[in-house]
Formats: C-alpha cells, structure tokens, sequence
C-alpha cells in the first residue's frame, strides 16, 4: 500500500499545532511572570536576563508537554500500526488519516508521540528522585558538617565510597532484572524514604517545641502523609490504592537517589562547616538553641542559595542518568517511551534510518540545557545580591 | 606531605576493600548466581544439575572463604570427585591448579573470566591499553580546546566572546554522550560520510577515519565543564590587585594574560581536568558501546550482562583504583602548584 506524505513545511506548522495547549499555558504562565516579576523575589529576577528567559521557557515547555501529553500526541506511544514502519517524516496513517509527524519507528510506532510521552517519565521522576536524594543528603550533611569529628568521618567516608563508584557500574549492579527477586530494593527504598519523614518531623519539633497546638497539628500531617506514602511506594500497600510505582521504576528510583545523594551530602556539609563560622550562629549558641534547631533554622536557610542552583543541575544530570540507565537497557521496560530507551532503540539503525533518533535526542538535550541555563542564571543572580 | 599521601593510600586500600566486598556481594546475590549457572552450562539444564554446577565451583561455600580466595589470603581448592578423590581444574580454560594454592589478586592473580574463557588478566590489560590510548586522544582534544574556550571567555567578563562561549560551554554540558554521538553520527557519517560510525577496525589500527568520532563524542562531554571552570578561575584571577599592579606599569593586555594570569588561573582547572577521570570512565563505556571498540568499557558491560564475576570485580578494582588515584593526584598536585597552599 502507498504512503501519502506531507511536505516539510506542513510538517513543521503540523508540530506546532499539536503543541498548542503547550503554548497557550506558556503565555499565560510567562505573560503573568512579566508583568508580577517585580514581586516574585529570585523568580522574577530571573526574567532580567535572556539567559534565564530561555531557561524557564524551556523547562516549563517540557513541563506542560508532560502535563499535556496526551492531547499532543496523535497516537497511543505503544500502539504499532504495521503499514507505518519506518515511514519517513509526515507520513499519513491510512485508516485514522494522523499524522506521522516525525516518521515512524522500526516496529511501526509514531516517534513524535513517543518524544511527548518520554517527557512523562523523565519530569515524574528525575526531580522527585533529585528531591529524596537533597533530603538524604541535608539530613546527613547538616550534622557531618556541624558536628565534624567521628560523624564527619564515617559519614564522608561512606559517601566518599559511593562517590567512588564508577555511576556504570553501579547501576549495572542495581538494577538487573535479578535483583528484583532480592529484598535490596526495598530495603533501600525503606532507609531512603525514611528521610523526608526524618525531615520535617525534626524542621517542625525544633521550632514549635514549644507551642504543643502547632505541633501536633504539623507533626501529625507529617506523620500521616509520609506514612501513607512510604507505605504505598515500599510495600504497595496503598490502602487506598492511589500512591503506586512499579517494582521496575522502585529499582531505578532507589539507584538514582543513592547515585546522586553522596553529591549533594558533599555540598551540604561544605556549606555548613562555612556558615557555622558566622556571627548569627554564635548567637543562637548562645541563646541556648538546641544544634538541630541551629543546622535546621539558622544554617540550612542561609545556604539555600547554592543548593537551589544545585538542585536545577542536579535533576539535569538526573535526566542524563536516567537516559543512560535506558541507552543500556537497564530497569526500564523495553518498550517504554523514554528518550534514553528510544535513543538506543534508534542508534543501533542510524545507518539505515536517522530520523527516529533525531527528537529523542534533541529533547533530552534541550531539556537539560534548560535546566544548565535556569541554574547559571539563578547563580548570577544570587551573586549580585 | 609524605604523612598525608601515607595516610590517603591507606584510605584508599580500605575503600578498595570495602568497595570489592560490595561488589562482590552483589553479584553473589542468588538471582546472579543462577544466571552464572544457567549460561554455563548446556541448554534446557535441569534444576538438580545448575546447583551441582554451582557446588562443584565452589560456588556454594561460605561468602567469606571465597572473598578470602579471591583476595588470595585463603587457598582455592579445584574440584574434587567425592568419590575417587581425584582432582581436576575449576576452569580447564585458565589452567587452574590442581591443588590448594594462594591465589588471588594479592598474589597477582585476578582469576578467571567465564564469559571469554581465558583469565581475566589476558582480557583486561589490553582492553585498558585500548582505552588508554583512547583516552590519551581525549585528552590531548579536551584539554587545550576547554582551556583555550576558558581562557578566552574569562579574560574579559561580561564581553559578548564570554556569553557565546559561555553559553557553548553550557550547551556542550547539557549534551550527554550518547546524544552527542548520535548527533555525530548523523551529520558526519550518514549525512557527509567524512567518518566511520563505527570504531570496531580501531583494534587493527587508529585512522583519523575510524577513531575521530568517538574521541569528540567524549570529549565534548567534559569541554564545557573545564571551560567553565578556567573561566571563574580566569575571571577571579583578573580582578586581583598584581593583574591591574601590571597594567599600571604600561604591560599590554595581551603580556599581561600571557605572562601573569595565566599561570594563577591554570591551578583550579589541574584539580577539575584529575577529577574529570570518574565522569570518563562511565563516557568510556558508553561511547565503547556505542562505536563498538573493544576496551575496557565494552569489556565492563560484557562482564555485567553476563555476570562473569571475576571479570567484574577486577573492572571494579580498575576503575575505583583510577578514581581514588586521580583524586590524590588532584590534592598532591594542587599542594604543589599553589605555593599558599604548601607553606601551610
């Protein structure tokens, strides 16, 4: 059967359509930030330069495009239509009369609903992994770095440790299929997630201590919800059947998370063994503050600077990882939509077709050069202040 | 000085130690072990014969009597018939004695590789000589290149060649191995044909044809990162009181670069370029993957796809042993470079 095509034009035109909800969020989004810039503190100082413009377009364009996925793209990312094997660019589907914007795939996918959906994957769990693995570092780095002494040692030698290993190899040796059978995963899963609960149970006791009403009313929403949480994504026992993951992206988040903790642990305890040096912190030793209170109070608001810029890198890198845990086919099912599987599904066929390599590709890249552009711009900034 | 590097080797013996038990560890896990077992042996194996397979290697005994044999601080038996009491190799391939000896990495010996069937030293060394030579070839491009994009940027901040290259340097961050590769591959093998996407006949020998694409892939990686970090040493050493002391006595800008901020500004990227070997070595793996060149990246994956446990702990080794070694040049380097550093 003959595959009608589209000229290139009608192409590049037919891609911007399909983005519109994307566009019209972005206006809305972008228009307000302009025009309130004045009054949203570091956020609105970043619509000052072209580079940080450039990167919260970026990055919010990805955003919406996972929010709106499934009103982008034309066609289920899985669904194989057999007549559109690696069509090329703007092939017409002959039943349905959608078009195969960026050509289709070698078992017959549509690779433009494939890029869309792979953003779901990459911006569900590259910043929530990026946020666990700043809430095990703060918690550990903040007293490594307060304390020093035999704390200090064994905590920088244990992320040292992790820190040594080649990122490869660990994830080859975390998450194989096999491991699934063992209870590692989940005991990580437990001892990670145990973290966040960690967290804000301490934030919240060291400063209403005090004041029993506010207390308890936080320590219970804490409680309550981390503990729903935490039941859901380790044991699956959700009861209300919401908070679910698969065991697959459990093994991948859980190896995300420990790869990039040591990193952030590292960051936290040299920003705190700087600050704790400061006047204000002497102060509040000498007004009897509790050293929780201090590190969680005094110190850890003062290095927010540098660990937000770290943060927007860090979910960068995250995207990269994530990409090279699914260019070796590690954790991620083999059919899944994300860029780094596709990338490898399509390198392998670049000498007879190119163009289901192409928008993986460059929507990884321009995604976590977004990222790059929003955390240089967020450093200049803090700098001037 | 020499108390330091004493005190830092130890410390690096004792994470190679703890770093192998993980790793050996981990691929002793049951699911690994049956994987072994099953690509061993014939196909369609019964259950009964995969566990009198793994029983027989020695596979069974306790977890730490056979790190201790690897280690080589414990003697590895062969295999004994329980009937006849006769002995025979564990593995014919690598001439395994037939009586209990000492022989483990301590003694020189990194064992037997069970994929490739020969010992893992045989395996290992070229591939690591093979991606040596890789490496010399990023290096001698990343280096001058990153450094030269540095210099260039921070000389003048602010100036419209620091935002283009700045901005470059970002880009060239944000592009992840094997999207660059792809990207090269695209425009210089299937669109121009001036290179070969595959560097499988490097092995024979390096041509600018086969071996020009994974080197840039790998290089480009880790360019923006040093170039960012020569240019905020650059500019930082710019600003400094000697720089406008200099250009008060009448030196033109460009002696002035040349001759008194280059050599300050050259001390921080020293650390960062030491400390680039660990990011490497996971673009080693992909880029060798990717442009199939038999190194140790590929050997690396081959081992872990396979669970070939010797091979992959001796990959470990490798690897972590350059990370930690690379890092106690960075200090000792930065030490001797920085003369604030060592009257203290």
């Amino acid at each position: 059967m003959q595959i009608e095509y589209i000229s290139a034009f009608d192409v590049v035109i037919g891609v911007l359509w399909r983005f519109w909800p994307v566009w019209v969020a972005l206006i809305l989004v972008m228009g307000a930030s302009f025009s309130y810039k004045k009054r949203l503190g570091l956020y609105g100082q970043l619509f000052d330069s072209g580079v940080g413009i450039a990167g919260v377009f970026i990055c919010l364009f990805w955003l919406f495009t996972a929010i709106f996925a499934s009103t982008i793209s034309p066609f289920d990312p899985l669904a194989q239509v057999s007549v559109m094997k690696d069509t090329l660019p703007g092939a017409i589907e002959p039943t349905s009369k959608l078009i195969y914007y960026f050509g289709g795939d070698k078992l017959a996918r549509d690779v433009f609903s494939r890029m869309v959906y792979g953003s779901q994957i990459v911006l569900i769990i590259a910043p929530a992994a990026t946020g666990f693995a700043l809430m095990v570092g703060i918690t550990l780095g903040l007293p490594a770095g307060y304390y020093g002494g035999k704390i200090d040692t064994l905590l920088s030698f244990l992320a040292n440790l992790v820190l040594a290993f080649p990122v490869i190899l660990l994830f080859y040796l975390l998450v194989t299929p096999g491991i699934m059978d063992t209870p590692i995963p989940y005991a990580m899963a437990g001892l990670f997630f145990l973290f966040p609960i960690i967290f804000f149970s301490v934030l919240f006791w060291t400063r209403y201590k005090n004041r029993p009403d506010r207390l308890y009313i936080l320590l219970g929403i804490t409680l309550v919800v981390g503990g729903w949480v935490y039941a859901g994504l380790v044991f699956d026992k959700d009861p209300l059947k919401i908070v679910h993951i698969d065991p697959n992206q459990l093994n991948i988040f859980v190896a995300v998370v420990f790869a990039s903790s040591p990193g952030v642990f590292r960051i936290v305890r040299g920003l705190t063994m700087d600050i704790k040096t400061r006047d204000y912190v002497a102060a509040a030793q000498t007004r009897g503050e509790s050293p929780w209170y201090i590190m969680l109070w005094e110190i850890l608001p003062n290095a927010r600077g540098p660990l937000i810029v770290d943060a927007c890198l860090r979910i960068g890198y995250t995207t990269i990882l994530l990409g090279t845990l699914g260019y070796f086919g590690l954790g991620l099912a083999p059919e899944s939509p994300d860029w780094g599987t596709a990338i490898k599904d399509a390198s392998r066929l670049l000498r007879s077709f190119i163009h289901p390599a192409l928008p993986p590709t460059i929507a990884l890249m321009s995604f976590v050069l977004g990222l790059n552009l929003l955390a240089d711009s967020l450093r200049e900034q803090s700098m001037k202040d | 000085m020499f108390s330091f590097i004493a005190r830092r080797i130890g410390t690096i013996l004792l994470t190679m130690l703890c770093l192998t038990l993980v790793v050996f560890f981990l691929v002793n896990l049951e699911p690994n072990l049956k994987k072994l077992a099953i690509s061993q042996t014939e196909m369609h194996t019964p259950a009964d014969q995969l566990e009198s397979w793994l029983v027989n290697h020695g596979y069974r005994q306790n977890f730490f009597l056979r790190y201790g044999q690897w280690l080589g601080v414990l003697p590895k038996h062969p295999i004994t018939d329980p009937a006849t009491g006769k002995t025979t190799q564990r593995f014919s391939f690598c001439n395994d004695p037939t009586e209990p000896t000492f022989s483990g990495v301590l003694q020189g010996d990194f064992g037997c590789s069970t994929k490739f069937k020969t010992t893992v030293a045989a395996k290992l060394f070229p591939a690591l000589g093979a991606t040596g030579l890789l490496m010399f070839w990023v290096l001698a491009v990343m280096v001058p290149i990153s450094l030269l994009i540095g210099i260039l940027a921070g000389m003048r901040e602010g100036s419209r060649t620091d935002r283009v290259l700045s901005v470059a340097s970002i880009a060239s961050t944000a592009t992840p191995e094997y999207v660059s590769g792809v990207i090269f591959t695209v425009i210089f093998a299937s669109w121009l044909g001036w290179l070969n996407g595959s560097a499988a006949s490097a092995s024979q020998g390096i041509t600018f044809y086969n071996f020009t694409l994974p080197v840039i892939t790998l290089a480009i990686y880790g360019i923006g990162y040093i170039a960012r970090m020569t240019r905020a040493s650059m500019v930082e050493v710019m600003t400094q009181q000697y720089i406008r002391t200099a250009r008060l006595k009448g030196l033109s800008f460009g002696s002035v670069v040349i001759k008194h901020a280059l050599r300050n500004a050259l001390i921080a990227p020293f650390t960062v370029i030491m400390l680039q070997f660990p990011w490497l070595l996971t673009g080693v793996v992909i880029v060798e993957v990717m442009f199939r060149y038999q190194g140790f990246g590929y050997t690396l994956v081959e081992a872990a796809g396979n669970n070939d446990i010797d091979l992959l702990l001796g990959c470990s080794l490798v690897s972590v042993f350059i990370v930690l070694i690379t890092q106690l040049i960075s200090d000792v380097g930065y030490a001797f470079l920085n003369p604030r550093i060592r009257v203290q």
